[in-house]
C-alpha cells in the first residue's frame, strides 16, 4: 500500500501541557484507520495539527512526500485534507445546499457559485438529506447537522478524512445509518482516519487500529491485536471489556 | 442579482432627477445624502457581508479628502483627484487590512479606531504638505452660478454613489460575497472548507475604502477648505453604523435606506430642536434599535403582516 501521510517525531505543547508527545505514524492510502484513546489523549489535536488548525510544536508532518507542516489550514484544505468537527460546525445562516456548495467552491480550482450550488444537490443526496437542501443549518437536527458536515467534507474532494466522533450523540439507528455511509464513503476510495468511542463502529469499519494515551501512541497494529494488547486494555478499554471480548471471541 | 440590490440601483436611479425638483439647499442635502449612502454602503461591505465591526472609514474619509485636496492644490483636475484618492485608499486599505484583519471582535474594532487618530497626528504633521492644523485651500471649480455648482456637485457625488451600489450588488452575488458570508458565519469553518480569509477580509477591507476615499475626494473639493479635524471627525466613523443598524445589517437595500433615514432624522432634528439636537438624535436612535433589532429590513415582507398580526391578538 502506498504511504499518503507520514508524522515524523510530532508534538504539541499547550504551554506546560504535553499535548502530542513524539507521535510517529504512516498513514496509507485507501485504509480506514481507527484513532482511539480515552479523552484527553490528543486525538482532536493531532487532527488538528494535520488540519492546520494548531501548528506541531516540533516534528514534520508530510503528505505524499511534500512537507505541510506550516501551511495554512486552507492551503491543506486545497490538497484534500478534509475534516468533520466533534462539535458540528456549520454555517448557521446558511441553507443546507449553500453549507455543502461553500465547501465545493472553495476547495475546487474554478468553480462557480452555481456550478457549486449544482455539485452541492449531488452530495446532499449521497447523505440522504436532500428533503432539507432548503433549510437553514441551524434548524436541522444534530444526527442531520452531523450528516451535513459529512456532505461538506465531501465536496471538497477529499484524498483524506478525518471523521472527528461522527456518531457522538447519536441514537443506534442514526449510529447504524452513519456507518453505511463511511463503508460507502470508504469503497470510493476515500482514505479515512476516524476517531471514535464506539468500539462496535471501530471494530466494523476499521482494518487498523492505533492507540494515543497522554499524547503518546501506544500501539498500532489490526484491529483485533490491538485491542487485546495488554497496554491497551490498561490505558483505554479496560479489565471487563476485555474479558467480554475474550468470551465472545471463544463462542 | 437579488431582488433587493434591483430595487438598491432603481432607487439610486430615481435619485438622479432630484435637481429637476429642488434648490441648492435641497441639492446640498442630496448631496449629503448621497455621501452617507456611500459611506453606509461601503461600512456594510466589511461591518455586514464580513461581520468585521470597522471604524476605520473616518481614517479613509479624511485620507481621500486629503489626497484629492493637496492634488487639486498642485493643480491637478478634480476627476484626477478623486481618482487616485480612491485608487491610493484602496492601496493603503488593502495593505493595513492584511496586518489588521488577523485581529477579531473588540480588538480588531479599538485597532480600526485607532487609525483614525493615526492619520489626523500624521496629516497634523505633515505641515509642508497638508497645511497642518491650519487646513487646506482648495482651488475653486471653475463653474459660474450657485446652482450650477451644487448640480455639479450633486451629480459628482451621485456617481460615487452608483459606482458604490454597483460595485455592492456585483460583490453580495460574486464568490467573494459568498465566502464574506461564510466568514460571518464561522470564521475557522469557512478556513477548513479551503476559505483564504485573510484574503478575502483584505479584499473587502480595501473595497470599502476605496469609495470612502473617492467621497473624501468630491467632499474636499465641494466645501474648498479642510482641516484634519473636520475630515477625521470620528462620527464619519460612527454614523455608518448607525445606518445600517437603522436599515438592517447585510441588506445593501436597507443599509441605503437607512442612511436617508438618518440624514432626515438628523436634518429635522436639528432645525427643530437647535438645542437639544444631538441628545434628541441619540433618544431617537436608541428607539428605533430598542423596537426595530433588526432594521427597518423588518418592514420587508410588508407592513400588512405586522397589521394583520394585530388585528388576529385583537380578535382573539
Amino acid at each position: 500500500m502506498a504511504e499518503l501521510l507520514r508524522l515524523a517525531a510530532v508534538s504539541r505543547r499547550f504551554s506546560g501541557l504535553k499535548a502530542l508527545d513524539g507521535v510517529t505514524l504512516a498513514i496509507n492510502k485507501g485504509e480506514v484507520l481507527g484513532l482511539i484513546g480515552p479523552n484527553g489523549a490528543g486525538k482532536t489535536t493531532l487532527v488538528n495539527v494535520v488540519t492546520g488548525v494548531t501548528r506541531a510544536t516540533s516534528g514534520t508532518v508530510t503528505l505524499q512526500g511534500r512537507d505541510i507542516t506550516r501551511l495554512k489550514t486552507w492551503q491543506m484544505a486545497r490538497l484534500g485534507l478534509s475534516r468533520t468537527f466533534q462539535i458540528v460546525q456549520p454555517f448557521a445562516e446558511f441553507s443546507a445546499l449553500d453549507n455543502v456548495a461553500a465547501a465545493s467552491l472553495f476547495s475546487q480550482p474554478g468553480e462557480s457559485v452555481k456550478s457549486a450550488r449544482e455539485a452541492a444537490r449531488e452530495h446532499l443526496a449521497f447523505v440522504g438529506l436532500e428533503s432539507q437542501a432548503l433549510q437553514p443549518a441551524a434548524t436541522l437536527t444534530l444526527a442531520m447537522r452531523k450528516r451535513l458536515e459529512l456532505a461538506k467534507a465531501l465536496a471538497m474532494r477529499p484524498q483524506l478524512l478525518f471523521l472527528d466522533e461522527v456518531n457522538a450523540g447519536l441514537n443506534s439507528a442514526e449510529v447504524e445509518r452513519a456507518t453505511r455511509l463511511i463503508h460507502r464513503m470508504a469503497e470510493s476510495g476515500i482514505t479515512i482516519v476516524m476517531i471514535e468511542h464506539l468500539m462496535k463502529v471501530v471494530l466494523n469499519v476499521c482494518s487498523r487500529i492505533v492507540v494515543l494515551h497522554n499524547g503518546r501512541l501506544i500501539a498500532d497494529g489490526a484491529a483485533r491485536e490491538v485491542i487485546a494488547n495488554p497496554e491497551v486494555v490498561k490505558a483505554y478499554l479496560g479489565h471487563k471489556y476485555a474479558q467480554q471480548e475474550a468470551v465472545d471471541g471463544r463462542a | 442579482m437579488s431582488r433587493s440590490n434591483i430595487a438598491l440601483l432603481a432607487l439610486v436611479a430615481c435619485y438622479a432627477a432630484l435637481p429637476l425638483f429642488g434648490g441648492s439647499y435641497t441639492l446640498r442635502l442630496g448631496t449629503i445624502a448621497s455621501l452617507y449612502a456611500i459611506l453606509a454602503l461601503s461600512w456594510n461591505i466589511v461591518g455586514g457581508f464580513a461581520g468585521y465591526p470597522s471604524f476605520a472609514t473616518a481614517a479613509f474619509f479624511g485620507f481621500g479628502a486629503y489626497t484629492s485636496g493637496v492634488l487639486q492644490g498642485h493643480g491637478a483636475p478634480l476627476i484626477v483627484g478623486v481618482l487616485a484618492a480612491a485608487l491610493a485608499s484602496l492601496a493603503l486599505a488593502s495593505a493595513l487590512g492584511a496586518v489588521l484583519l488577523r485581529l477579531r471582535g473588540h480588538y480588531f474594532a479599538i485597532a480600526s479606531l485607532s487609525l483614525v487618530e493615526v492619520f489626523r497626528e500624521l496629516v497634523n504633521n505633515a505641515t509642508d504638505l497638508t497645511g497642518g492644523g491650519m487646513g487646506l485651500n482648495i482651488p475653486v471649480v471653475a463653474n459660474t452660478s450657485v446652482m450650477g455648482d451644487a448640480t455639479f456637485f450633486f451629480y459628482a457625488m451621485w456617481l460615487v454613489l452608483l459606482a458604490t451600489a454597483l460595485a455592492v450588488s456585483v460583490v453580495a452575488a460574486s464568490k467573494l460575497g459568498f465566502g464574506l458570508a461564510c466568514i460571518r458565519q464561522n470564521e475557522t469553518a469557512a478556513s477548513m472548507v479551503g476559505l483564504n480569509t485573510t484574503l478575502y477580509k483584505t479584499a473587502a477591507f480595501g473595497l470599502s475604502a476605496c469609495f470612502v476615499g473617492a467621497a473624501g475626494g468630491i467632499y474636499a473639493a465641494w466645501v474648498h477648505y479642510i482641516d484634519p479635524s473636520d475630515v477625521f471627525d470620528l462620527l464619519y466613523s460612527v454614523k455608518p453604523i448607525v445606518m445600517s443598524l437603522i436599515g438592517g445589517l447585510g441588506s445593501s437595500l436597507g443599509v441605503a435606506i437607512g442612511a436617508f433615514v438618518y440624514l432626515a432624522l438628523e436634518e429635522v432634528v436639528w432645525r427643530n430642536y437647535i438645542q437639544i439636537h444631538s441628545g434628541l438624535l441619540g433618544v431617537l436612535i436608541v428607539g428605533l434599535l430598542l423596537f426595530l433589532p433588526h432594521g427597518l429590513v423588518s418592514f420587508r415582507g410588508g407592513f400588512g403582516r405586522i397589521w394583520g398580526r394585530r388585528r388576529k391578538v385583537k380578535n382573539g
